[in-house]
Order: C-alpha cells, then structure tokens, then sequence
C-alpha cells in the first residue's frame, strides 16, 4: 500500500519529463519499474487517480468561466445532463443552494464564450450567475492526501 | 487573460494527448509522438516549453478525492471588503486544507460572495471545521459566508481544448 501512498503524495507534481518517467519514478522509491507500472495502472483502474497527464490551468488556453444557475428541482436531472453533454463544460456539480448548478464553461475566446452562455439560457430560461476568475490564491500544486485505507 | 495565448496546432495536439492521460507503458512519451508524427524528443521539449509558458501548470497525477474517502466536498464562500481581497485571499490561499483560492465578482443582489475556498473533508464536521480556521483568520474582515457541498459530481474531465 505504501507505493500508492507515494504515488498519488509525491507524483501529483513534478511526474518526471524524460522517456521512461516510470523508471524514473521507480528509482526514486526504490521499487522495480513494473512496480510503479502496476501500481499506477490499479490505481487508474479503481479510480484512485482520475488520470496522469497534463494540468492546464484556468484561462491558459482561451477562457473559462465558472457559471451557476438556480434550476428548479423537477427540473434539475434533465438539465443537469442536458449542460454535461455540452463540450464546452468541463465540470458540472450539483449544489446544496438555491443556486444548485455549478459548472465551469471553457471557451476559445470572448465570443464563443458569449454563444455558449447564450445558448444555454435560451435552452433553459434560466439566468446564469457569471463569476469569471479575477485572481487565483492558491496555485495549485497538488492536495496532501492522509489515506485511510480506501485504495 | 482576454487574448488566448497563440499556440499551434502541434502544440494542441500534445496538450490533447498528454492530458486524457500519459500512457502507461516503460516510454510514453515515445507512443504519443508516434501517434503524432513527431519524435519523443521534440514532444518533450514542447512540454517543457508549455510548462514554461505557464501553459501547462505541471504533468502528473490528479488524484480522485472521492474515491480517496474526501466525500465531502464543500465550496466556502466569502464576503470580504474588495480593498482587503488581495491580503485575504492569499492568507486563505495558504492553507493546507484549502486546494483553490479564488476571487471572483459578487453578483448583487443574489451573490454578495467575493472569495471562493474549495476545502475537501472526510465528513461534513471536517470541512465545518476548516471553515471556521478560515473563519478565524478573516476576523472581522468576514461580514457573510456559507458553505455550498457538491451533491453530484455530473462531470469533471480535464480541459477540452477546440479547433
């Protein structure tokens, strides 16, 4: 279990930029190279790590915007799924509040992002909250995880 | 951010690849410049370049808090005095138990809320108390909060870049 511990704590950043990163990763632990291949590959599997790859942060690339709308309750699964199914939404929460749809829009530039939120209140007849990223805090490095047994 | 930064297509291409997930076999960045038509070399080096840029923040694993037992997942929310909301934010931004920190607009007179903190707990009592750390460190500076738990997660997948 340790060897996932270390994975999912130390790997989060800094996963190694050269052509065999894994063996890499598995000289630091001291472990083989299948090791961290199989380790990581279980970890995939029971959803432990939802992926390894690139992190882009919020307005990199194009624009993003976190949007909120107060959906009706008998309302709420059709256009939850209906918002899901838009590329443009890369995440969708549901929240305990009046305001109990959250998601994120991303968009290529000023424009698109326009149509995007336009379609969606045309299609829904619901008013969108815009709350646009003025200053990020934290920059994101990763989450010290403390496990309790769940991998 | 208003003018996207100018990347090119091959730039894109990586970024697509690379981000639905490194391959795990002993020389992935070999198999996505295949897929490419590129050389692992010159993947790499554009990685590095992106990560310069700040395009890319880091590559690595993204770890799925739900399935790690973080079941709750609480978004605090804050009304801070603007001229304060750099100071704050920062502080906040600062603690381990915090994973974003943002500011955003209020949307009056539904959304007086201008400093966001995702805190991820075991149980609902643990982001309680990580919000009241916040709470602590705002002081008098904190004139309304409230804590909005996710009930569903419908969709969370990394950033979809278009054409």
């Amino acid at each position: 279990m340790a060897i996932h511990q270390q994975l999912l704590n130390e790997f989060q950043r800094d996963f190694p930029l050269s052509p065999s990163p894994y063996a890499d990763i598995a000289l630091q632990l001291g472990v083989t190279e299948d090791e961290v291949l199989i380790a990581l590959g279980k970890l995939v599997e029971n959803q432990s790590i939802s992926r390894i790859g690139a992190i882009v942060p919020p307005n990199s690339i194009g624009v993003s915007l976190l949007a909120a709308m107060a959906v009706p309750a008998e309302q709420l699964d059709e256009i939850a799924e209906w918002v899901s199914s838009l590329p443009e939404v890369n995440h969708n929460y549901e929240r305990e509040h009046r305001f109990n749809l959250w998601f994120v829009v991303n968009a290529s530039h000023d424009g698109h992002m326009e149509d995007v939120l336009g379609h969606i209140q045309q299609r829904t007849g619901l008013a969108i909250l815009r709350l646009p990223l003025l200053e990020e805090f934290h920059i994101d490095l990763g989450f010290p995880l403390e496990f309790i047994g769940a991998t | 951010m208003d003018d996207p930064i100018l990347l090119d297509e091959t730039d894109r291409r990586i970024i697509r690849a690379t981000q639905s997930g490194l391959p795990l076999v002993p020389r992935p960045y070999h198999v996505i410049a295949e897929k490419l038509g590129l050389t692992a070399d010159e993947v790499m080096a554009r990685i590095e370049d992106l990560i310069e840029f700040g395009i890319i923040r880091r590559i690595g694993a993204v770890p799925n808090h739900y399935k790690l037992g973080y079941t709750a997942n609480g978004m605090t929310v804050w009304d801070v005095p603007d001229e304060q909301v750099d100071v704050l934010g920062k502080r906040i931004g600062a603690l381990d138990c915090v994973s974003h920190c943002y500011h955003r607009p209020r949307y009056l007179p539904q959304w007086p809320y201008n400093l966001f903190a995702m805190v991820h707990g075991r149980s609902r009592e643990e982001v309680e108390a990580k919000a009241n750390t916040i709470a602590g460190l705002l002081g008098e500076h904190n004139r309304a909060h409230t804590i909005l738990y996710s009930t569903r997660i419908l969709k969370k997948t990394g950033l979809r870049i278009g054409d």
